[in-house]
């Protein structure tokens, strides 16, 4: 019988502290986008008891954070307990992402080598979100507190995206 | 170039994906003819001038957007989402 390991997207490849900016992996958990059918976007926001967050915005129901995640979709991030059917489309999507968060106090300025938005925090406020384009890969990008970003992009990508997130916090770290 | 996404507000060109004339939106009948099919398939202006064109968001909220531009100015005139339609 094969024994199987359980590794998660960035298992292994994150650098250490640089520059005062760290990058981690937080503990993998549900993630599901919601898709409301066609004239339930109501129905399933009292379902779920929860408002659902505008474009660009984020918004927590109980034990789950709901993150707008795109035309028509919202992404939920911890167990979804609500049954929606008849409501909207649900898909797990635990598998499909990487997932990381950036910490420091110039992780505004990492981000902007890698993604064209801007995140000044008078115009990227806490529990803002955007879907960008993160060093050419599609992703979605949420800024948890004022010095933490959770940015998440394909799974498959994740080596690339630690690579990419490591020459941008030396190329800060260098300026000094 | 920076394109206003009508759901995400002002983004940079590289998010988009260029599609071309918006003659999706004209699509003829499907009893209109050779000639106008003709024209829907294959044939395109080249305006030195006012052009409307589909870009798709591609890596943004994946809207497919109604541009129109000045391509000797490089002004934004407009944009809309295609969803829904219209002229």
């Amino acid at each position: 019988m094969v024994d199987l390991v359980a590794k998660s997207p960035c298992d292994g490849l994150l650098p250490p502290e640089i520059a005062g900016l760290r990058l981690v992996e937080p503990a993998p958990q549900r993630l599901t986008s919601i898709a409301p059918l066609r004239g339930q976007e109501t129905a399933v926001a009292e379902s779920l008891g929860v408002t659902l967050p505008v474009p660009g915005q984020s918004a927590k129901a109980g034990g789950v954070e709901l993150v707008w995640f795109g035309m028509g979709t919202y992404l939920a991030l911890g167990e979804i307990t609500t049954d929606l059917s008849g409501k909207a489309a649900l898909t797990d999507q635990s598998d499909a992402w990487t997932v990381v968060e950036l910490t420091g106090p110039r992780a505004e300025d990492v981000l902007a080598r890698l993604a064209p938005v801007d995140f000044r925090l008078s115009q990227f406020a806490v529990g803002a979100t955007a879907r960008t384009e993160i060093a050419h890969m599609m992703g979605s990008i949420t800024r948890l507190a004022q010095d933490r970003f959770r940015v998440m992009v394909f799974r498959s990508m994740a080596k690339t995206l630690v690579h990419d997130f490591t020459l941008a916090m030396e190329a800060v770290g260098a300026r000094g | 170039m920076r394109l206003t996404c009508p759901i995400c507000g002002e983004r940079d060109r590289r998010e988009f994906y260029y599609k071309g004339d918006a003659v999706a939106e004209h699509r003829p009948d499907p009893d209109a003819g050779e000639a106008a099919w003709d024209d829907y398939v294959h044939l395109r202006d080249n305006p030195a001038g006012v052009t409307r064109d589909l870009w798709y968001h591609e890596m943004g909220c994946n809207a497919w957007v109604v541009v129109t531009r000045n391509t000797l100015t490089h002004e934004v005139i407009e944009t809309r989402l295609a969803t829904g339609g219209g002229a």
